[in-house]
């Protein structure tokens, strides 16, 4: 497709929109009940309907859009809970795509630490798996050499921004050595092998939770699989995607289908909601390029989210009977939007943590509602994230639960981050399914 | 635009944050749920009380602009289209529940509360307010009381108008109006209550509304009984009233429903039938046994192929779910999805359906037809394409002859979804012409300059068409 800059952000969106989409939407506002931002304001404009609506009055030219219809898109969480309920099948994340796409194109208004850290992220950092891990060390290094203590003391951190100090609270202790480096690229099954595993080790996922991936891929061999873990695999471009850097997510798909299809694989294991949502959409995110259609449909219809191949694939784990001695342990689960919305896998991870022995299980109300860390989205709208993370954490904080489970590195941190800021961090952990279901396996 | 004292004005009441007329707010208030209806507002407002309604109105009133008062914009009438400007009221923040009176059995509420959160309210106090607008999870009391909306439960337990039993409202004047109250008797007068209701917002500004809850069914059971042939479908409806047993639920989906409905839901249902019925019964489980047996001897005498029990209340809420579902499934059939609304007496069910489908083939659209056949409404349903004029044309012209037909057989243009602006040309239809110079003189009394909802319930011009009114 020929690429000329379009002159108003109004002609990029006439030209990038799907226009059928916007017409599907019929206004019932079925949706409008499942999208926490509009839950949090009560404002049409800040609702599926309402930002269809400006969509389609833009590319009607009924207005023009301004730095507000911006806001209103950038507002969204990109959760896609309007996605299941809307009974008229409106592909709303391809729209708010679509939207952010043009977008990108035209904005000048991002904060400077706004626009500073996106740069950081998607140009910088997220594409070079190796700047990850370098990233990984300095992290390390930072909480191991004191830095972290002096910066803290002095309040260094709380210049950029209370959020990122907040963050930088509860960063776990990132790993210089990637899981590849600690495990290598073959992993073989336990007992008779089931199928070939290709481990998706995810970029942020392989920095900040070495550990958890290591723990998923050593699941995967309990219950059968061989593992490859394929080295020249990259970031899965769910961020950039989402936030309107379309043409890098494409060429980092591209190389991830072609490390995948060179490993072998039966199936695509991705131990992270949010990068297993676009690795599933891999075939549409390449619509657009034909010769790219039979291998990217095939990439895509491989992935699966841990929890999902375990169930449904993988040979049943035995769990031990107790871990603690005397009452049970209490946890509840926080849905990764990605995997419940997109992926649809909100039922195996429940089925497998009410199989682990002597936990009670409890269900908190609104589990599939977003926890309000879309992606970068806590960094760059930290006021409405921290409120949706808030009334999150009442419903958290009700089920007294001792561990918080989720199924996503962006999901745990902004839990981890609920526990440290409104919840009961005494007694109180947030973990990820992985690593909760690891370390209570019976090892073979 | 508005002018800039006005807007002052309003913002004084209101603050600065709960009055907008940035475009955004504009458009998104520039529409509802129905199709292919688009008018902007001058500002969008958001009152927090009845006394900001009040002097909100007295400031409108003052210099003449109109106002739409909104609830959640679902509705299906373009009845919160501002065709005419001015300023849409939005009442969400009016959303209290101010008292629940046990002894007397009755709620007082804010209507801009979402009537789903209300009924689970109750419901979790062991009470029962039965009025249920598959749109529930997203409309609000007020737009209920406005619509005078029914439900899936409308034929053994009513609709809206059968529950509300009194009214605080704000006169076009600004003043302050009281009906009813927590009575079950009360013949004071004119019922001015139910007068308001159904008055899609063209008398008055709902402020606050009474209403009477009722102890719940102690005993529920559901049923599917499935038809290869729609005739036989639509007898049995007839035929269950007319056995003198009267179903909490009896809803009607023909085929195109059933299919698109099912791939939303999926719920396993047969694919090849003509006709599904979806029946509920309630109440002591000895009647409820006992009626549905009965029922399942009907469906069966009208040669249903199956006749199936949910086994259990998870089944049931899924198979109701999914018939709430319908009319949004329907489209993802085709881009526009136009569903109307017609009503005949119950014992025509089955003529009307058939007459439905020879006006549907006749014109060449695609009309699926799903609806409360227990109250003989129906929502014969278009899905079509708004881009494409010609068959739009085509579409309005089906409507027309079903609307005739409907009148034809005793029955009216709206059976729960309002006049609004789109049925406005077929009232006369319904209520006559000395009907209408009534409704228009009572209009005139509650809103003399015509500020409240302007444009809807009365079209300039009647449709042309010799209609004999048969009430
Ligand atoms: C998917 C879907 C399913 C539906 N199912 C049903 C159904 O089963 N039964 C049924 O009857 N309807 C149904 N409807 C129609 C619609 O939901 C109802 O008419 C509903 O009552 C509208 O409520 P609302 O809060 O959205 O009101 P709105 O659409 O915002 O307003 C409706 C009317 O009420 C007026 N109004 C709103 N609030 C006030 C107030 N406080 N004072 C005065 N006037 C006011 C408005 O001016 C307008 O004329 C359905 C709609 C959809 C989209
Ligand atoms: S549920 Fe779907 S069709 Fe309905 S308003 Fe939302 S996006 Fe549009
Ligand atoms: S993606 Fe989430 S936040 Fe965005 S409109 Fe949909 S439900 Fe709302």
């Amino acid at each position: 497709m020929a690429k000329l800059p379009a002159a108003t952000l109004q002609e990029t969106l006439i030209q990038k929109l799907d226009y059928e989409q916007l017409t599907n939407c019929m206004r019932c506002g079925f949706c409008l009940p499942a999208c926490p931002t509009f839950k949090e304001t009560g404002v049409e404009a800040e609702s599926p309907r309402g930002r269809i609506s400006l969509m389609k009055a833009a590319v009607d030219g009924i207005m023009e859009p301004g730095i507000s219809f911006e806001d209103q898109m950038n507002h969204c969480l990109g959760c896609r809970a309007c996605e299941p309920a809307c009974p008229a099948d409106v592909k709303y994340g391809q729209l708010i795509e679509q939207a952010r796409d043009a977008i990108e194109t035209h904005t000048k208004q991002h904060r400077w630490w706004v626009s500073g850290v996106r740069k950081i992220v998607f140009k910088e950092l997220f594409p070079h798996q190796k700047r990850m891990s370098l990233l990984g060390s300095g992290l390390h290094f930072y909480k191991k050499s004191g830095l972290q203590t002096i910066v803290r003391k002095t309040g260094a951190v709380k210049a950029f921004s209370k959020h990122l100090s907040d963050m930088e609270k509860i960063l776990p202790d990132a790993s210089s050595k990637g899981i590849v480096e600690q495990l290598g690229t073959y992993i073989p099954a336990k007992g008779e092998k089931i199928a070939t595993a290709g481990m998706f080790r995810g970029c942020l996922m392989d920095v900040l939770f070495t550990e958890t991936n290591i723990k998923t891929v050593k699941l995967l061999s309990e219950a059968g699989f061989d593992v490859v873990i394929p080295e020249t695999q990259n970031c899965c471009g769910a961020l950039h995607a989402h936030s309107g850097e379309s043409d890098q997510a494409k060429a980092m798909a591209k190389n991830n289908i072609r490390a995948f299809q060179e490993a072998g694989v039966d199936y695509i294991v991705s131990n992270a909601g949010g990068c297993g949502a676009i690795l599933v959409e891999y075939d549409h995110l390449l619509h657009e390029e034909p010769e790219w259609k039979e291998s990217s449909s095939w990439f895509a219809a491989r992935v699966k989210d841990i929890s999902t191949i375990l169930v449904e694939q993988g040979r049943p784990l035995q769990f031990a009977e107790t871990i603690d001695d005397g009452a049970s342990t209490r946890i509840t689960y926080q849905d990764s939007c990605h995997l419940r919305n997109v992926m649809k896998g909100s039922n195996p991870s429940r089925q497998l943590l009410k199989e682990v022995g002597n936990v009670a299980f409890i269900e908190m109300k609104d589990a599939g509602s977003c926890c309000g860390s879309a992606g970068i989205y806590n960094v760059t709208q930290p006021v409405m994230a921290n409120q949706i993370l808030e009334h999150k954490m009442e419903n958290v904080n009700a089920t007294a639960a001792q561990y918080l489970v989720t199924s996503n590195p962006g999901c745990l941190l902004q839990m981890k981050l609920g526990i440290e800021k409104h919840g009961q961090k005494d007694r109180m952990e947030a973990v990820h399914i992985a690593d909760f279901l690891y370390d209570r396996v019976v090892k073979k | 635009m508005l002018d800039s004292r006005v807007r002052q004005k309003l913002q004084d009441i209101v603050g600065e944050a709960f009055f907008k007329d940035d475009m955004e707010s504009l458009v998104t208030h520039s529409y509802d749920g129905t199709p292919m209806l688009q008018a902007l507002p001058e500002g969008v407002i958001y009152p927090k009380d009845t006394a900001q309604v009040s002097a909100i109105m007295k400031v409108l009133n003052e210099h003449r602009i109109p106002l739409v008062s909104r609830g959640s914009g679902t509705n299906l009438c373009g009845g919160t289209v501002p065709v005419q400007g001015g300023i849409v009221m939005v009442m969400h923040r009016m959303n209290a529940i101010l008292d629940i009176d046990l002894q007397n059995l009755t709620a007082t509420v804010q209507p801009g509360i979402i009537t789903k959160q209300f009924i689970e309210h109750i419901e979790n106090l062991g009470l029962f307010y039965p009025p249920d607008p598959s749109s529930m999870s997203i409309s609000t009391i007020g737009g209920n009381i406005a619509e005078c909306s029914g439900g899936l439960r409308g034929l053994k337990y009513g609709t809206t108008k059968d529950y509300v039993i009194g009214l605080e409202c704000v006169l076009a004047s600004g003043e302050i109006m009281r009906t009813g109250g927590k009575l079950m008797k009360d013949v004071a007068g004119y019922d001015l209550t139910k007068l308001l209701i159904g008055s899609e917002g063209t008398l008055a500004v709902i402020t606050e509304a009474t209403l009477k809850l009722i102890p719940p069914p102690k005993y529920k059971k559901t049923m599917l009984a499935m038809y290869k042939d729609l005739y036989g479908a639509a007898r049995t409806v007839s035929k269950i009233i007319e056995n003198r047993i009267i179903p909490a639920t009896l809803e009607f989906m023909d085929n195109p429903t059933i299919r698109v409905v099912d791939d939303f839901a999926k719920l396993g249902l047969p694919l090849d039938m003509a006709a599904i019925l979806l029946i509920e019964q309630d109440g002591d489980m000895e009647t409820v046994e006992r009626d549905i047996e009965r029922i399942s001897e009907i469906c069966r005498e009208e040669l249903a192929d199956e006749v199936s029990i949910a086994s259990n209340q998870e089944e049931a809420l899924r198979l109701l779910t999914a018939r709430r579902s319908a009319f949004t499934a329907l489209a993802r059939l085709r881009p526009t999805t136009i569903l109307e609304d017609a009503t005949v007496p119950r014992s025509k069910i089955a003529d009307m359906v058939l007459e439905i489908n020879r006006i549907a083939e006749k014109h060449r659209v695609q009309i699926c037809t799903f609806g409360h056949a227990g109250d003989g409404n129906l929502h014969p349903t278009a899905t079509t394409d708004a881009r494409d004029h010609e068959e739009i044309h085509r579409v309005e012209l089906a409507f027309e002859e079903i609307f005739e037909a409907a009148i034809g057989m005793g029955g009216t243009i709206t059976g729960e979804h309002g006049v609004g602006l789109v049925k406005a040309p077929f009232l006369e239809w319904k209520v006559g012409s000395a009907g209408i110079a009534m409704m228009k003189g009572i209009k005139e009394v509650f809103d003399p300059h015509h500020l409240l909802n302007p444009g809807k319930m009365f079209a300039k011009e009647s449709r042309r068409r010799v209609v004999i009114d048969r009430g």
